[in-house]
């Protein structure tokens, strides 16, 4: 039971940093789209893109955590206290960045828009390091179980942390430029479609490079986590990783971007399974086991049942959303985020349905 | 409940199982709750009440065609979508103050409750993938399958509410576990999942989420009511809203009854904190207004009406009261801060009933709308003060339940983080918050100002071709 709990909260981490991490990563293509006309158009597709999907993509986050705290609950409160830092930096980020999006669709002079904007990206590049680094503490055995028993700092400022914090920052912003590199063939915006492109290819190339010069922080800062994915099941994922990269790197540069967004996707799982194999059998290494982490059999059971049961209504509609959204029945009409930042808010003046 | 009352009885009080206790900020770290709560509360009030009242007007455009309740349901859902969002950031902070706050209590209990938080997001999933299908599906939909789409946001606005409000009920009324030697041992999660407090709590917070929504958004229309707007538009944005609260409060009084009993039953000491009541006793008076004064242990300079409280709590007017008495002064929580949040609570209450009977007394017998502008002005302040009502009613209920977390089991001292640097947090959670609430405001009526035309331009622009 506490396997099929695991793995559970590994499906909702991977699903979280596919699809959350791909809307982190287009607050970061927003960041660096440039001047207010030069970066309008980039803007208008990470707005068309996002709107629709982002809170249905956040809800994962809130899965792994109400997973983590009811399956693995003395690790929960394990890691919240010695880790409050970080983790109160992103929920205050996700509520700067959820707010600035909902609002910047309707800024009306480039000032607000701009004072937006910058909050939006901003925050979007704050979230996913912190939740990088809180996996590097994690990962690199740095929450002892207790009521803050770690420290609070160097928890989460190390090398591990710091690179995991990275390297989480340019996968969303390498999934996001994959996944908006295909949106915007679909809405027939070749010249979009290119920038994106070229960006995708070229923060592939960084991410990889980080995460190969990366191995030699870890064996230096955590050797333990090292060994982990320098062998055995630790190291068959990490290949796996690195070789569905690659591969979408390819199938960018040749623009087959509907493949590319389940490469891409596959490249993160199986590097999200590697930690976890890499530092099992612990939750928190060194010493809480996950069989010592995992609550009783009857709240164990109880969970894997509800879930079962939830996902009975969950799957189909998830299901109908992308379908929805990858058939284009809910675009919103493109418009650049520029200068004129003209409302675009859902439904206005909508084309009449075909 | 056997065992329930069997823990609260032998005082076996539960350790946290990170060490429990020392953390030094237990006041700050109760207010950072209180604060986040405060924000998140009202605001999901939407989530539950909207949607229902949205679908309702599509319904009316389904049935007479008119583009007018169109453009209000459609005007109304962007409302709701921007509400929603603010609902998911400010759900989020709540959700890791758990652990940042609380990390002894997760750890303790997380197996016990945490399940029906795991339910929670199971609903709040599919009520964001119908809410952002339902908002951006207009006129891409067929009009059958978008009005389709609509109900399960007012279902999942429901069962959201319901697992959250069932982790609150059972920390009221804590069942499902047993203890032994300070240890929470054999948790039953589905036991724990439906406390017996959940019925009144569920009822009551339930109501008082349309009773909030509605009045907020009727007083919107009332405030144009008085500026001479009447149309179609305004008049069927009243009357919706109207009805919707009107019906709500109608029923509050009844169900906050219901709600006293059971707490005189489960919570005896939360029950005399309300009221003031030193002694146990037998035909107890109610006390109106007035402050408690702890040295003296009793309220001074209320108006006492005798018997009212017995009647009330035990529908017999010498029914026996507990008292504060009834538990070391170490085990009571801070009486007036109870006290006057609960009044205040009963008071807007009662108030708001009255003003619903006008209401619906009118509309039933004279078959039309009130005329004085003093109804009017009666609705506009209806809306702060459901709001006031619901804050002072949570107040009441989790200062009620002080010195513990979990009811008779676990201290809130034993529960709360070593950290000692909440301060900061604070600071920054109170500066985010009222960024929070003026960028909210400012989206809100910037929807408010665009004329109402705009959400039926594609209508118009074929009715024109
Ligand atoms: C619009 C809001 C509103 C209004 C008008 C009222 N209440 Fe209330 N009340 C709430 C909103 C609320 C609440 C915020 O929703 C609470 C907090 C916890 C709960 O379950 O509901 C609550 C709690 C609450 C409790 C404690 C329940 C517990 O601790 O388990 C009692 C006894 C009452 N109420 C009684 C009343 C009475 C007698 C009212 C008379 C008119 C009344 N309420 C009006
Ligand atoms: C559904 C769930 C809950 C609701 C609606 C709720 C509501 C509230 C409200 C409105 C307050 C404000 C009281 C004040 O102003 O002082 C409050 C305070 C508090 N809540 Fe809850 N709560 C819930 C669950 C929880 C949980 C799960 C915890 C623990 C982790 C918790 C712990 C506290 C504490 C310690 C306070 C401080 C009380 C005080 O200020 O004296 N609550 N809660
Ligand atoms: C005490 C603790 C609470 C926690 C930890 C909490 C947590 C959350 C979270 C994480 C969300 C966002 C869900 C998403 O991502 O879509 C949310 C939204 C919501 N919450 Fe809470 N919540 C609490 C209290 C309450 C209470 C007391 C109620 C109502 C009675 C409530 C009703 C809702 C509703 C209806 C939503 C849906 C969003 C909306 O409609 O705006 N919550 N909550």
């Amino acid at each position: 039971m506490a396997e099929i709990c695991l793995a559970l909260v590994v499906v909702g981490i991977t699903a979280y940093a596919v699809l959350g991490g791909a809307d982190f990563g287009g607050g970061f293509w927003d960041l660096t789209a440039g001047g207010a006309e030069r970066g309008g158009r980039v803007r208008g597709m990470v707005q068309r893109s996002m709107s629709p999907v982002w809170e249905a993509n956040h809800v994962w986050l809130i899965f792994v955590l109400v997973m983590v705290w009811t399956a693995f609950p003395v690790a929960f409160g394990s890691l919240f206290s010695t880790l409050a830092i970080p983790l109160f930096l992103a929920a205050v980020g996700i509520i700067f960045r959820g707010t600035a999006f909902a609002l910047r669709g309707h800024a009306a002079t480039i000032r607000e828009a701009r004072l937006l904007g910058a909050t939006f990206a901003l925050s979007s590049v704050l979230v996913p390091f912190c939740f990088g680094a809180t996996i590097g503490g994690i990962a690199s055995g740095r929450v002892p179980v207790g009521n803050q028993a770690g420290n609070t700092i160097a928890s989460w400022l190390n090398g591990t942390s710091i690179l995991i914090g990275v390297l989480a920052v340019l996968t969303g912003a390498y999934l996001a430029a994959v996944f908006l590199a295909g949106d915007s063939v679909r809405a027939g915006l070749p010249d979009l479609a290119r920038a994106f492109r070229a960006r995708a290819l070229g923060t592939g190339v960084v991410t990889g490079a980080v995460a190969l010069g990366g191995v030699f922080v870890l064996r230096s800062d955590a050797r333990a986590l090292f060994d982990g994915l320098t062998s055995g099941g630790g190291l068959a994922a990490v290949l796996v990783s690195g070789a569905a990269g690659t591969l979408t790197l390819a199938l960018v540069a040749t623009e087959r971007y509907g493949v590319a967004r389940w490469s891409a996707a596959a490249a993160v799982a199986a590097i999200t399974v590697g930690w976890v194999l890499a530092q099992a059998p612990y939750v928190l290494p060194p010493r809480l086991t996950l069989d010592e982490a995992a609550a009783s059999d009857a709240t164990l059971t109880t969970l894997v049942v509800s879930m079962a049961i939830g996902a009975l209504l969950l799957v189909p509609s998830l299901w109908y959303l992308y379908r929805l959204v990858l058939q284009g029945r809910l675009d919103q009409q493109f418009e650049p985020l520029d200068q004129r930042f003209r409302p675009l808010s859902a439904g206005d003046d909508a084309e009449p349905r075909p | 409940m056997p065992d329930a009352a069997l823990l609260t009885l032998a005082a076996e009080r539960v350790t946290g199982v990170l060490g429990g206790g020392g953390g030094p900020d237990v006041l700050l770290a109760r207010r950072m709750q209180a604060l986040s709560l405060a924000v998140h509360i009202p605001i999901v009030c939407f989530g539950i009440a909207f949607p229902a009242m949205i679908l309702f007007v599509e319904g009316l455009y389904l049935r007479t065609g008119d583009v007018t309740y169109k453009a209000l349901a459609k005007r109304w859902s962007k409302v709701a979508l921007t509400l929603f969002a603010v609902g998911v950031v400010t759900g989020t902070i709540l959700s890791f103050e758990f652990g940042l706050l609380w990390p002894d209590f997760m750890a303790t209990f997380g197996e016990v409750f945490g399940v029906g938080f795991a339910l929670e997001g199971v609903s709040f999933f599919i009520e964001a993938i119908f809410i952002a299908i339902y908002v951006y599906g207009w006129d891409r939909l067929g009009r059958r399958a978008h009005f389709l789409c609509g109900i399960p946001i007012v279902l999942t606005g429901f069962t959201g509410s319901f697992w959250v409000l069932g982790v609150n009920a059972w920390m009221n009324d804590p069942t499902g576990f047993g203890v032994v030697d300070g240890r929470v041992v054999d948790p039953k999660p589905w036991e724990a999942l439906l406390p017996p407090n959940l019925g009144h709590e569920l009822t009551h917070m339930y109501l008082a989420g349309y009773m909030v929504a509605g009045f907020v958004v009727a007083g919107v229309y009332a405030t144009a009511w008085l500026r001479g707007r009447r149309d179609l538009h305004h008049r069927a944005g009243l009357v919706v809203a109207l009805s919707f609260a009107a019906f709500a409060a109608g029923a509050q009084g009844l169900v906050g009854d219901w709600a006293g009993r059971r707490v005189a039953v489960s919570q005896p000491t939360k029950l005399a904190a309300f009221e003031g009541l030193q002694r146990t006793q037998n035909g107890a008076p109610f006390t109106i207004g007035g402050y408690y004064d702890a040295d003296r242990g009793e309220v001074r300079y209320g108006i006492e009406i005798p018997k009212l409280l017995s009647l009330l709590a035990d529908h017999d007017p010498n029914g026996r009261v507990v008292g504060l008495d009834s538990v070391p002064p170490a085990d009571r929580p801070p009486v007036n801060v109870v006290r006057i949040s609960f009044q205040t609570m009963v008071a807007i209450g009662s108030a708001l009933g009255v003003l619903a009977f006008v209401f619906v007394a009118t509309v039933v017998f004279r078959r039309r709308l009130p005329r004085t502008p003093w109804f009017y002005r009666a609705v506009i302040a209806a809306g702060p003060l459901s709001m006031i009502a619901l804050i002072a009613g949570w107040v009441a209920t989790e200062v009620g339940r002080q010195p513990w977390i979990v009811y008779g089991v676990m201290r809130t001292s034993e529960a709360v983080t070593r950290s000692d640097s909440l301060e900061i947090g604070f600071a920054f959670l109170i500066v985010v918050y009222v960024g929070l609430a003026v960028a909210v405001a400012w989206l809100l009526r910037r929807l408010a100002r665009r004329p109402p035309e705009t959400e039926i331009s594609s209508d118009v622009r074929e009715a024109l071709a």
